[in-house]
């Protein structure tokens, strides 16, 4: 379980507060997803529980154990992190990109142990990766570099799992394939936290939806409360509907035009 | 890297060595090397292979795997294959420490490399500072930036510091800023070694926390490592190994940029045996360049840090194109 807990953010200098008195919970077997728009707050939620950020009130937690308590390495143990950019400096084999996912667990010269290589090859085949284990990262197309993130983080453990915009830059097929992947490790009893954009797709798949604006809560609850026309067109500053899907009686969310289309005729 | 691409590193080592001694204005037979190794032979072969040239070969390995490792490590944890102690105003700042401590009669090669070192930590922490103040800390260019311009600073420095010296003593700063590996004896290529040793221990030790840092500082916080205190550690470990190495022979550029690369075309994956295949290279490569150094344009002798910046020059422009 993840929590945060009336937590202020400010950036050294910043005026503004980044995120001013969040309080969410992301609960073990269910998919919960944080949106809104560009700037509102939700990397840098991120960002503090990866202490790269000490909150200025409030606290952040880890299965009710403060996150300041622990080390780096104990924190990575607990939660596995996919960050939203990642380039690494010089190519990799994929299978050792994994393996990088064992360092919270290894010692400064032990090699790779076999409870390692059985969580490398158990995340691979859960991510379904496993196929190109020894392609290097930068022949990789964008859904395969998403997918061997992830394996990453399940090679990891834990029984936390944030991803920070998992499907940007992919594809229908792929960005699905990532949503199914999401449920079903959430069903197995993890913790799943998504920052997405896709406020669709989310209204699907997540249990609890917290909308961030301008670094402040301005819902969190299931997607009927938060999938909200009024309430999303005032956070995103632009004309939109809700309606419910026919095929999957999900709510959907149709962005609107300030001007009438052309005719096409 | 496979074990043969390893035993080709070794051997091109060994070929540029038995080369360093064979070389050089009195050119000697492999075999009287050989003999002259041993204590064998005419007195005046060995003479020039055991006191004058093996020496100067053993410093010349232990500084090149010095700025093998160092530019490794550096290149990954700040994200650049650009990035060498030389580069980074490291070098620069390890030798305003060196001069300052000749200046004031400690020279020898037990103290040196620590007063080389505060230097280097001092220069280091600048550039880290001056990258910090452009609001860029994470960006790699801004970095590099800063080091260019704080070894500049530090070369200015030195010229401060060498001013109202006798003319001798500036000739010869001056033939140590090019670098240089002709001052080298047993007792002084001892003590580079073991600080050498130690920094590059201390290198290894940390090549796990390198390997998730040349992902990014989000990544690497993600997979356990704590950013801010690895980071520390190994810009330490590798200015350490850095300050040594111009202590030992003076500012000896581009090796540190040439080297970890040519180890990765070849195969090596792991940023531990980048930095392993590196020491190898970076010992090869220096070996190879003093005796081109010595023979080039011989009996005239060339600064070391001119041939290792002709080599290395044309190779930074060829990255530097690719790069953008």
């Amino acid at each position: 379980m993840i929590k945060f807990d009336d937590v202020v953010l400010r950036y050294p200098r910043a005026a503004r507060a980044a995120v001013n008195g969040v309080s969410l919970v992301a609960p073990r077997g269910a998919i919960t997803a944080i949106v809104g728009p560009n700037g509102s707050g939700k990397s840098t939620l991120v960002r503090a529980l990866l202490g790269r950020i000490a909150p200025e009130r409030g606290g952040v937690s880890l299965d009710d154990v403060r996150l300041e308590t622990l080390t780096r390495r104990e924190a990575a143990r607990r939660v596995a992190l996919v960050p939203q950019r990642e380039e690494p400096a010089f190519p990799l084999v994929v299978r050792d990109f994994i393996g990088l996912g064992r360092y919270a667990f290894g010692g400064v010269w032990s090699g790779e142990t076999p409870a390692d290589r059985a969580a490398i090859e158990h995340a691979s085949n859960r991510a379904g990766v496993s196929e190109f284990l020894q392609r290097r990262t930068t022949d990789l197309s964008g859904g395969e570099w998403q997918r061997v993130r992830i394996a990453r983080a399940l090679a990891q453990g834990g029984d936390a799992l944030v991803l920070d915009e998992p499907t940007a830059f992919l594809d229908v097929a792929h960005e699905m394939g990532v949503f199914e992947l999401l449920d079903t490790l959430a069903r197995e009893g993890r913790a799943v936290l998504l920052v997405s954009h896709q406020l669709n797709l989310v209204a699907r798949f997540a249990t609890r939806i917290a909308l961030l604006h301008n670094g402040a809560l301005a819902a969190f609850g299931s997607p009927a409360e938060v999938m909200r026309g009024d309430l999303l067109e005032k956070v995103y500053e632009w004309p939109l509907v809700v309606s419910r899907d026919p095929a999957v009686g999900a709510p959907v969310l149709v962005p609107l035009r300030h001007r009438a289309p052309r005719s096409t005729q | 890297m496979k074990p043969r691409t390893w035993i080709i590193l070794l051997v091109v080592l060994a070929v540029a060595a038995l080369a360093g001694l064979a070389l050089g204005p009195v050119s000697l037979a492999p075999g009287t090397v050989w003999h002259a190794l041993f204590g064998d032979g005419d007195a005046n072969a060995v003479a020039i292979v055991r006191v004058l040239r093996l020496p100067r070969i053993a410093l010349g390995v232990v500084i090149g795997a010095g700025l093998g490792m160092s530019g490794a490590a550096l290149q990954a944890t700040l994200r650049n294959p650009l990035a060498e102690p030389y580069l980074l105003g490291v070098s620069g700042g390890a030798a305003v420490g060196a001069v300052i401590a000749v200046a004031l009669h400690f020279t020898s090669l037990a103290v040196l490399p620590i007063a080389a070192f505060a230097g280097a930590a001092f220069a280091v922490t600048l550039v880290l500072l001056v990258a910090r103040a452009a609001g860029a800390r994470g960006d790699p260019r801004v970095l590099l930036m800063a080091g260019v311009v704080v070894g500049a600073f530090a070369n200015a420095a030195v010229m401060v510091l060498l001013a109202g010296a006798p003319a001798e003593t500036v000739r010869g700063a001056l033939w140590w800023m090019m670098g240089s590996l002709s001052d080298a004896t047993w007792q002084g290529t001892r003590w580079v070694a073991v600080y050498v040793i130690a920094g590059g221990a201390l290198l290894l030790a940390l090549s796990r926390e390198i390997e998730l840092l040349a992902l990014g500082e989000d990544p690497a916080a993600a997979l356990g490592v704590d950013v801010e205190r690895a980071t520390r550690r190994v810009y330490l470990a590798a200015s350490l190994v850095a300050a040594v190495t111009v202590a030992g022979a003076g500012l000896v550029g581009f090796v540190g940029l040439v080297v970890p690369s040519i180890v990765r075309a070849l195969g090596a994956r792991s940023v531990r045996s980048v930095m392993l295949g590196a020491a190898i290279a970076g010992g090869a490569l220096v070996v190879a360049a003093d005796v081109v150094a010595r023979t080039a344009r011989a009996p005239a002798e060339l600064p070391l840090g001119a041939v290792t910046a002709l080599i290395g020059v044309p190779f930074f422009l060829s990255r530097l194109r690719r790069m953008t």
